[in-house]
């Protein structure tokens, strides 16, 4: 086990290297710099920006500046900002409560909701019941997360009122009042990220447990008289649950992809926001540490679904 | 417009004949800024008008939080280093210039006792210093003085090439700074300086503490703590700020104004997109201002009819224009295309160029697309010979175009298009990617087929047309086609710097890397000339007469084609009081005197 662990994480490493190459290649390539805003005001001399670019090693061949980068890298310098000139590491932490916060709650509410509909849709299979839930469903996952937020903020925000639609992580108020506005303002980025995510899942609950619910340990469970309620949340559930964990573990990249639209909809100071913003201002560093730290994520959650799935299935073993 | 015109308009605002405001439209219209013209009338002893405020409070504070939000985020808080204007603004709750330019253009002292001129001797009469008087018992937020040594810092820390401030080009006219006493300095500049506010003056002009940033001069700049944690003399001392995202303000208990500011704290959201956030203010309520609402009218009006918000328009130097190539760009010379070395076939034609400018038909563009975001500009145009002339209207008229053409020569081909010599007129016309560009080059591109003139449309992402990269082909800078549409930006309220966009001396090449600013490569020694005279000239109303002179030239041999003013565009709620862009300062220059009805 620990032999394989040692391997994973052994091949994992040329894996981003290679990540990290590309991905400097092509933000080399992209047309633009960061200091591009300078360039089209008559205000500021030439050689100011040439200056910064100078001062800030953007002349240097691409080469030397992805040398440069991956040295720092490794002695846990992620360099700074070349917008706010502020490290990278403190923007990228001053920014991941929000994401955290936003995202766990949404993965929580994807579970809550699938995991029991699930369930339910199959032990009624082509029930009414089944065929709304599979209809929602479907609906679900086919409509983007970028409009289902705009449709949300249209009812919730603007005909009804009921929600604020822009998302303050600063709120002046204290004790309960402070959790209220927070809940308050957490509820449509957190539902359109939660019932996206759910409806996949609902899915993959029902498959799972339709392969399980007609395997004989179910019937014996039930030929001994346990109750139903126990058959099902101690055979059936826990059994269905094993792929379903890991294709959740597995899922969790995505997550952090469908953040990156609904943070800038309902502008939510996350990681994602940060990486548009970046993206959009030419901010090499920080562009290049957020798409790393996401790579670094798909990567550890691959490995994570596999060692949890070996966890769950002891049948599964490892060399 | 002649200096005996302008003076004799500056006569009957004296007289009271003609209201300041008309006066300011006229020089506006003219191609001039409301800051010259307010500096022409100041000059001829035409007292200044000063702001009014509706609403003057008892105490300082008991408004609460006003919520402002800006749709691109502060990403620092030093003035020196702001990259565009959202960290201009940010940076203005903290700090402050000597002076501001309100909407009309005068300066309002802030940080100053009172505003330099050559009445009262602090301008020089050779236009070789300005003494400034400071302001005594500032104080900055951390309680210690504001002094001359802080104005003499600021210069000295700016003008380091090491530190890269992109304030510098503000500060470069400047030889020497004298402090005369703790509280009065003098501006020595290198040669006579009409237009003595560019520096300390304005956005460019806001004045950071000597103690906190002399170790971090040059080099060292990054390193500065006080970068992100501002310590000013605004009205709001710093509480907080995420990079990118918020920026949280508490008031100043020692303003140095009385009584003000009104809210007790402030807080700069950024983020998201040009129409949520009008949304956010006109629409729901959920904040009191945003800023540059670039927004098509349409929705915008939709959006006011709930009554919670409004759109606030104001005049300040944005001009989209179209530019007409006066090199070949279909010819390659020593590795450039549209080099200075070739003429244009057919754009080089006065009466081509006459055409162009009678196809453009700006009413259509104005009332169809950009509405009350986008003024069809008159009088910039046709400069007129007098003032409000019939001359002025811009001229949409296909039959003339056609007459035109006709006489000269240009004569229908089988294909409807006209040709001479074996020259047909077919154009590339090049712009950004953006929903009212595209729309506007279709107005152009069927007024133009009316003509015989075959247009081909081109479209180039935003971030690759206005990138400064000298090896791309589709820059703006490198204007590899016939005719390109942009907004130009008139960022300093006077427009000599602007003007160098047509100076032979700025022609943009290959050898300058694309960096010079006179895109459409015109050249013309009287325009040179009297624009080298305008830099030195220290008489305002004679210097605007060159000014007007040398934007003269460019209107009758049709350089550009201009086609839509654009103002600036904030939202505000309606129970805001006395919030007044400037469109020639920050959205926040008197942010001390805002004010809201509970």
């Amino acid at each position: 086990m620990s032999k394989y662990l040692l391997r994973r994480t052994l091949i994992s490493i040329p894996v981003l290297v290679g990540i990290s190459a590309v991905l400097f290649t092509i933000l080399a390539l992209a047309p633009g710099d960061p200091f591009e805003e300078l360039a089209t005001n008559p205000n500021v001399p030439a050689e100011v920006r040439l200056n910064l670019r100078a001062k800030f090693g953007l002349d240097d061949p691409l080469p030397v500046r992805y040398a440069r980068w991956v040295t720092s890298m490794v002695r846990g310098d992620w360099g700074f900002s070349f917008v706010s000139r502020v490290d990278v590491d403190t923007l990228i932490l001053q920014r991941l409560p929000a994401t955290l916060v936003v995202l766990g709650s949404a993965l929580l509410l994807a579970i809550l909701i699938a995991v029991p509909i699930g369930t339910y849709s199959a032990l009624r299979p082509y029930s009414i019941f089944d065929q709304v839930a599979t209809t929602f469903a479907f609906i679900g996952f086919s409509l983007p997360t970028f409009f289902t937020g705009l449709l949300f903020i249209l009812i919730f925000s603007i005909y009804l009122d009921w929600l604020p639609f822009i998302y303050r992580a600063d709120i002046s108020a204290s004790g309960w009042r402070w959790y209220w506005e927070h809940v308050r303002q957490s509820i449509m980025p957190v539902a359109v990220l939660g019932l996206f995510q759910a409806s996949a899942t609902t899915r993959f609950m029902r498959a799972a447990v339709l392969d399980v619910i007609r395997l004989d340990y179910v019937n014996t469970a039930r030929a001994k008289g346990l109750s139903e309620r126990t058959t099902l949340v101690k055979h059936v559930v826990r059994n269905a649950l094993i792929p379903v964990v890991t294709l959740v573990a597995l899922q969790i990249p995505t997550i952090f992809g469908g953040a990156i639209v609904t943070e800038q909809i309902f502008r939510v100071p996350g990681i994602g926001s940060l990486l548009i913003s970046s993206i959009l201002a030419n901010d090499t560093p920080v562009v290049m540490a957020i798409t790393f730290v996401y790579s670094g994520l798909v990567v550890v959650s691959n490995l994570a679904a596999d060692l949890l799935y070996g966890w769950l299935d002891p049948r599964i073993s490892y060399r | 417009m002649e200096e005996r015109a302008l003076r004799t308009l500056i006569d009957q605002v004296r007289a009271g004949t003609l209201s300041r405001r008309r006066f300011v439209k006229v020089m506006v219209g003219l191609g001039l800024t409301a800051p010259m013209a307010a500096q022409m009338l100041a000059s001829t002893g035409v007292a200044q008008a000063q702001t009014k405020w509706t609403f003057s409070p008892t105490k300082r504070g008991g408004g609460g939080l006003v919520k402002t939000l800006w749709w691109q985020a502060p990403t620092l808080l030093n003035p020196h280093f702001a990259t565009g204007t959202k960290d201009q603004d940010a940076s203005r709750i903290f700090y402050e210039p000597l002076g501001a330019y309100d909407p009309d253009g005068n300066i309002v002292p802030m940080l100053a006792a009172e505003v330099p001129s050559q009445q009262n001797g602090q301008v020089a009469k050779d236009g070789m210093s300005v003494t400034w008087r400071l302001r005594k018992n500032v104080v900055w937020h951390d309680g210690k003085p504001f002094t001359a040594d802080d104005v003499v810092f600021n210069w000295e820390y700016v003008t380091d090439p090491a530190t890269a401030a992109v304030s510098s080009g503000n500060y470069r006219d400047i030889a020497r700074i004298d402090k005369l006493d703790s509280h009065t300095v003098k501006l020595v500049f290198k040669s006579p300086t009409p237009f003595w506010s560019s520096p300390f003056c304005g956005p460019y002009g806001m004045i950071i503490p000597k103690h906190l940033f002399q170790a971090y001069k040059g080099d060292k700049s990054r390193e500065a703590p006080n970068n992100l944690k501002p310590v000013g003399t605004g009205p709001f001392r710093f509480a907080d700020f995420k990079p990118g995202d918020i920026v949280r303000a508490e008031l100043n208990p020692n303003y140095h104004v009385p009584n003000r500011p009104f809210f007790d704290a402030i807080e700069m959201k950024g983020g998201g997109d040009a129409i949520s956030a009008a949304r956010a203010v006109i629409q729901t309520g959920e904040f009191d201002y945003a800023w540059n609402i670039q927004v098509e009218d349409e929705i915008l009006k939709r959006m006011e009819q709930g009554g919670k918000g409004r759109a606030d328009i104001v005049a300040g130097g944005n001009i989209e224009h179209i530019q007409l190539n006066n090199t070949d760009p279909w010819t390659e010379v020593e590795g450039e295309r549209s080099s200075i070395k070739t003429r244009h076939p057919f754009l080089t034609d006065p009466a081509v160029r006459q055409a162009l400018n009678l196809l453009v038909d700006r009413g259509s563009v104005q009332e169809q697309i950009y509405g009350r975001t986008g003024i069809a500009t008159a009088n910039f145009v046709n400069a007129p010979s007098r003032f409000v002339s019939k001359n002025t209207r811009w001229e949409f008229n296909v039959d003339r175009a056609n007459q035109l053409l006709d006489g000269a020569g240009w004569k229908r081909g089988s294909d409807g298009i006209r040709a001479k010599d074996g020259k047909k007129l077919r154009l590339v016309y090049q712009t950004s990617i953006n929903a009212l560009r595209q729309k506007t080059q279709q107005v152009v591109k069927q007024a133009c087929a009316k003509a015989g003139i075959d247009v081909e449309l081109k479209s180039v992402t935003a971030n690759v047309y206005f990138s400064s990269d000298p090896a791309n082909p589709d820059t703006y800078s490198h204007f590899y086609t016939d005719i390109q549409m942009y907004t130009t930006t008139m960022v300093e309220p006077d427009p000599q710097r602007f003007l160098d966009q047509f100076t032979s001396w700025e022609i943009a090449s290959k050898e300058n890397k694309w960096q010079g600013r006179n895109i459409s490569r015109w050249r013309n020694e009287e325009y040179d000339r009297a624009w080298k005279a305008a830099e030195a000239e220290m008489d305002p109303v004679k210097r605007a007469a060159l000014l007007v002179k040398t934007n003269d030239l460019v209107i009758q041999n049709i350089v550009v084609v201009p086609v839509v003013f654009r103002p600036r565009v904030a939202a505000i709620s309606s129970r805001m009081r006395d919030v007044a862009q400037s469109g020639w300062d920050s959205d926040f220059w008197a942010l001390a005197y805002w004010s809201k009805q509970p």
